[in-house]
């Protein structure tokens, strides 16, 4: 299957001499739910921040839709929904997203379609008109996915996107993930949660800076002789150690 | 670089102070009701004359240092930095959407000043209310343009309201308000000299004392805009795609 993302040698070094990532190499395909997991601070957020063009590559290479990451043409190809909830508290639901799909290139009716399609989309259509900051933790989440929805774009950056949200949400949101993988787009999603780690079509193990592993969910436990995902995981960190 | 997102996004920055009606009420309360204050404290109107219209010159300045160098401070650590720049939006786009934001702001807010100062209390201006206005919409893109450039040194807002007395002030006491900037230590007019402040300043003087627009007025815009362009130049090279 051809790769959406590829990374050959990749690692990160930051100013401070903390090594963040550490020779990653990855072929994610394309379609798929592909989760980075891992413990915080195992680098998960540094391989995205990479992939969507934030980070400089201290050594090794990535290519995301075929072009260089960071390169101008990428922009606008893909989403990116950071840790942060990254939309602005002081405007209301529609106006965050009427800004960021002009942002988008996406103007007149091209705009109002776009931020109504992705306001439906999660759920949020009674709170259209309310200021983000009055919302709740979930819906504010779901106010910075509905941005990542905008321009149906093929690929999505999500880093940690179901955080902090109350088990309903998030199977709501994983339902939402598995429905845009089914439509052929491509979902990377980063978790610290190992249960997460079952709805994925695709795992990356991160620690450390090191992937631990990467197969599918079915695949790292047949190989680690293990019941779940977080007893596999354990297995190769102890392996690993 | 895009017009339609330099628009969008000062749109999106006039919205957000629209949501915050204290932050307005500030803005547009404050100037007249300290230059009200000084009228009163100068009991003697000649002098009160000439500081009323420098203070229009300095209001705006420092009130759009603040609130531009906290807006885009909170851009950079709220994560919505992070996200554009991933985004097919032009730094500058960015920047100068704040800048035609906040003039517009500082427009209205000048309009306000001014008509309290030239209305209510009999400032007497020679130069007229639309150069004086001019000289309050240039203060404040200086301020905005310095309030872009300064946040990126700030890693929260208690450090950005810091720079105030640190960037602002040494430019607010030399700049000939209180004294005569030839009655000070020579070192000081110096520093006097490059200040864009003291030619905020010097504009609302010419524009005081004389009745048609001079050429010492045109040196002291075309200092100021080349100051504020200079620092939105810097602000764009603060704020960088990769890191």
């Amino acid at each position: 299957m051809e790769a959406v993302v590829s990374v050959k040698n990749l690692s990160i070094v930051y100013k401070n001499g903390l090594r963040a990532l550490e020779d990653v190499s990855l072929e994610l395909p394309r379609g798929k739910i592909t989760g980075f997991i891992g413990p915080s601070g195992a680098g998960k957020t540094t391989l995205i921040r990479v992939l969507v063009g934030r980070q400089r590559i201290a050594d090794g290479s990535a290519t995301v839709l075929g072009e260089p990451v960071g390169s101008a043409r990428l922009r606008g190809q893909f989403s990116y929904m950071t840790q942060n909830l990254s939309v602005y508290p002081d405007l209301t639901v529609t106006e965050n997203l009427s800004y960021f799909a002009h942002m988008l290139e996406l103007y007149g009716s091209a705009s109002t379609s776009a931020v109504h399609e992705a306001i439906q989309t999660v759920d949020l259509t009674p709170q259209a008109l309310q200021v983000v900051s009055s919302l709740s933790g979930g819906q504010k989440q779901r106010v910075s996915l509905a941005v990542a929805l905008l321009g149906d774009p093929p690929l999505l950056f999500l880093d940690e996107p179901t955080v902090g949200l109350d088990p309903v949400l998030r199977e709501q949101l994983w339902k939402l993930f598995r429905e845009l993988a089914r439509s052929g787009k491509t979902v990377i999603v980063t978790s610290h949660v190992m249960d997460e780690a079952d709805r994925c079509d695709d795992l990356v193990l991160i620690r450390s800076g090191k992937v631990l592993a990467h197969a599918s969910p079915h695949e790292l436990c047949t190989h680690t002789h293990s019941k779940t995902v977080e007893e596999g995981f354990i297995k190769l960190v102890e392996q690993a150690a | 670089m895009s017009p339609r997102k330099t628009l969008a996004t000062s749109h999106r920055v006039l919205a957000q102070l629209r949501h915050d009606p204290r932050t307005l009420a500030l803005l547009f309360v404050v100037p007249p009701v300290l230059i009200t204050i000084l009228k009163y404290i100068f009991q003697n109107s000649r002098m009160f004359d000439s500081l009323a219209p420098m203070l229009l010159g300095i209001f705006p300045m420092v009130m759009m240092f603040l609130i531009t160098s906290i807006a885009t401070l909170r851009e950079r650590t709220n994560g919505t930095l992070e996200r554009l720049m991933t985004m097919p939006i032009g730094k500058v786009d960015f920047i100068l959407g704040y800048a035609v934001a906040f003039s517009a702001v500082a427009l209205l807010q000048a309009s306000v000043a001014a008509g309290v100062m030239l209305g209510l209390l009999h400032v007497s201006v020679l130069g007229g209310t639309v150069p004086t206005l001019v000289g309050a919409v240039l203060s404040a893109f200086l301020g905005t343009s310095l309030g872009l450039f300064v946040s990126a040194f700030a890693a929260t807002e208690f450090q950005a309201v810091q720079f105030m007395p640190a960037f602002i002030f040494p430019q607010l006491l030399t700049c000939g308000l209180f004294v005569p900037r030839g009655q000070m230590a020579r070192f000081l007019q110096w520093l006097a000299d490059i200040f864009p402040l003291t030619y905020s300043v010097d504009v609302m003087k010419q524009v005081t004392v004389h009745a048609t627009w001079t050429g010492a007025a045109t040196r002291d815009v075309l200092v100021v805009v080349g100051y504020a362009v200079a620092a939105l130049l810097l602000g764009s090279l603060t704020i960088h795609r990769q890191e």
